[in-house]
């Protein structure tokens, strides 16, 4: 198999009006530039500071997680899950949980569901409100916003601790339910953190929404018409800013989200603004589905009582399992043979498919922009590599 | 609309195209339909542009290896001119294969998934498959990602190129018969024997 070749030598263009000789510039970006977000390449071909053509460059934090993950048993990847996505690992575990549970037909108790929705939608909050500060951070609001955004993670990360024990690394789901039950307080505790964070968002609104600058950067930016968001099957927010009103919670209603009254928010345009507006709206129906379950827990089992880890051996069959993850569809793909390992894992990483457009977002773009259209479709380094 | 009145309007509307439902003994229930890979993309487009199935949301591959079935089987014989039953055991090969699932989605209609299987003559020679990608330009990054790790080949792919790995290696880590090169750097100080397969590979030429 021939390897097309990158171009190394950039073509000399025409020469311009007063007769100067121009030149294209490729560029590499990455995979140590700090906006990247981990360790990503982009080979830019730049005309003046104009992109002409954008070639991502992945695999620096491959460590083919799917064949480790089948050397193991079903339970034994589950903390290996957390590190797909790191900033959202409890909806990792969740989408992970939920493909084995349709695989092997596990039941999941009620309040094990509730508890799942409560840290699924802490997680989508931690997630939104750190990806609008790294946003701004990208785009030279040095400081300010990434901190008043980490504060409110911070008091999420919090409550993690408390419940799992880790901060990041959760580990929470277990088949057919969760790991460990709410200690003393922790509702109560929870139920605060969630009453404030509109003041937080109302704070942060008022803070850059209207802004001069950030319009000027972002409106009209990196725009992904709905055909093509559909057509690379991109997915979550960055689907829903483009306005395809499709959201995996309301779709497959999986788990319990057909109690909660919650809206989907839709984008009109489809560029950076959008996609970073997106985000509040989200933020605040997730605040709206927290103050229902929390209002509406019910006390009872956390796992499935005929449910046994031990020597777990699911039937021979497959199933496809998927959750709406802050960052979009995440799927697993599981094949089993009857015996202890999977035969076949697949993570469907969201990060990775939604960079199938990058570069149809980026051309035409001054190069500072391109970091600003990088940041918005949000991507973490460890689930695009895997 | 379930899987074989898809099948049926498969079959009247794309001449010739061979399907076969897999039946997913599995409580997810989640049976797929095997296409050949002549038709797999007349079949492709007709679900994009008829059926609704707009959305392809998971592209990967599987690794079947060809394996041994052996079964006991009586077979009635005659010893010392006394006719006895005999177990002997009769051994079939199946050949191996690879496979790539689609998971469609129609957005529309909210229904799915339904998985899409193509499976190449042999994990060889004949490893190759049509491309989907101009049907549903999700399949760009993922069917690069099959044909690293599986080593499938995608013909009509616009960009064919390795995705995780580098370009210079050569092999497919998520074939089932992987082994890790012996020269394979486990740790930044070899030893003991990992040390010495290495150093069968290291060049002595311009060793100073």
């Amino acid at each position: 198999m021939s390897v097309t070749a990158y171009p190394t030598t950039p073509p000399i263009l025409e020469p311009a009006a007063d007769g100067s000789e121009t030149q294209l510039l490729e560029i590499s970006m990455g995979p140590q530039h700090p906006s990247t977000h981990g360790v990503f390449r982009m080979n830019v071909v730049l005309d003046g500071e104009r992109v002409v053509k954008l070639k991502p460059v992945f695999g620096y934090l491959h460590r083919n997680h799917e064949k480790i993950a089948e050397n193991e048993t079903y339970l034994g990847s589950m903390p290996y899950t957390d590190r797909l996505d790191y900033i959202c690992s409890i909806t990792n575990n969740w989408a992970y949980a939920l493909a084995v549970e349709k695989l092997a037909g596990i039941q999941v108790p009620e309040r094990a569901e509730y508890l799942r929705v409560i840290t699924g939608e802490l997680t989508r909050l931690q997630n939104h409100a750190s990806l609008i500060g790294f946003l701004l951070q990208d785009m030279g609001s040095s400081g300010t916003p990434l901190m008043y955004a980490f504060r409110e993670r911070e008091n999420i990360l919090d409550l993690f601790e408390a419940l799992t024990g880790s901060r990041m690394m959760c580990n929470y789901m277990r088949f057919g339910g969760c790991r460990v039950d709410t200690p003393a307080g922790w509702l109560e505790q929870a139920q605060k953190v969630v009453t404030e964070f509109p003041r937080f968002l109302d704070e942060y609104e008022n803070l850059l929404v209207g802004n001069e600058i950030l319009m000027e950067r972002t409106q009209g930016i990196g725009v992904l018409s709905p055909e093509l968001a559909i057509d690379s099957a991109i997915s979550g927010p960055m689907a829903r800013a483009s306005g395809v009103n499709y959201d995996i919670r309301k779709v497959d209603n999986y788990s319990i989200y057909s109690r909660f009254s919650f809206r989907v928010p839709l984008g009109s345009h489809g560029d950076v603004y959008d996609r970073y507006m997106i985000r509040f709206l989200e933020m605040r129906e997730s605040v709206k589905i927290l103050n229902e379950a929390m209002r509406d827990i019910p006390a009872g089992p956390i796992v499935d009582p005929k449910m046994r880890i031990r020597g777990f051996r699911p039937k021979p069959g497959e199933a496809y399992g998927r959750i709406e993850s802050p960052k979009g569809e995440l799927g697993f793909y599981l094949i089993s043979d009857g015996s202890t390992n999977p035969y076949r894992y697949r993570v469907r990483p969201p990060s990775l498919i939604n960079l199938t457009v990058l570069e149809d977002l980026c051309l035409g773009v001054n190069v500072a922009d391109v970091v600003a259209i990088l940041g918005s479709i949000d991507i973490v380094l460890g689930e695009v590599d895997r | 609309m379930d899987l074989e009145t898809i099948k049926s309007t498969l079959e009247a509307n794309v001449p010739d195209c061979r399907l076969e439902v897999i039946v997913n003994p599995s409580p997810s229930g989640q049976h797929s339909l095997l296409v050949d890979a002549e038709h797999a993309f007349a079949v492709a487009s007709f679900l994009r542009s008829s059926a609704g199935f707009n959305y392809c949301s998971n592209v990967t591959g599987i690794d079947w290896p060809a394996k041994e079935l052996s079964e006991k089987v009586k077979v009635k014989k005659i010893v010392d001119g006394v006719e006895t039953e005999i177990d002997e055991v009769s051994k079939t090969m199946i050949p191996g294969c690879l496979e790539v699932v689609y998971h469609l989605f129609s957005m529309s209609e909210k229904i799915g998934p339904l998985p899409l299987r193509m499976r190449t003559q042999d994990r060889a020679e004949g490893v190759h498959l049509p491309s989907l990608t101009p049907v549903w330009r999700s399949a760009e990054l993922q069917e690069r990602e099959v044909f690293d790790l599986f080593g499938v080949v995608f013909d009509g792919h616009p960009d064919l190129r390795r995705l995780l790995m580098w370009d210079e290696f050569e092999d497919h880590p998520m074939r089932r018969d992987y082994v890790n090169p012996d020269d394979y750097e486990y740790e930044p100080t070899a030893h003991d024997d990992v040390l010495q397969r290495a150093n069968q590979h290291r060049s002595t030429v311009g060793e100073r």
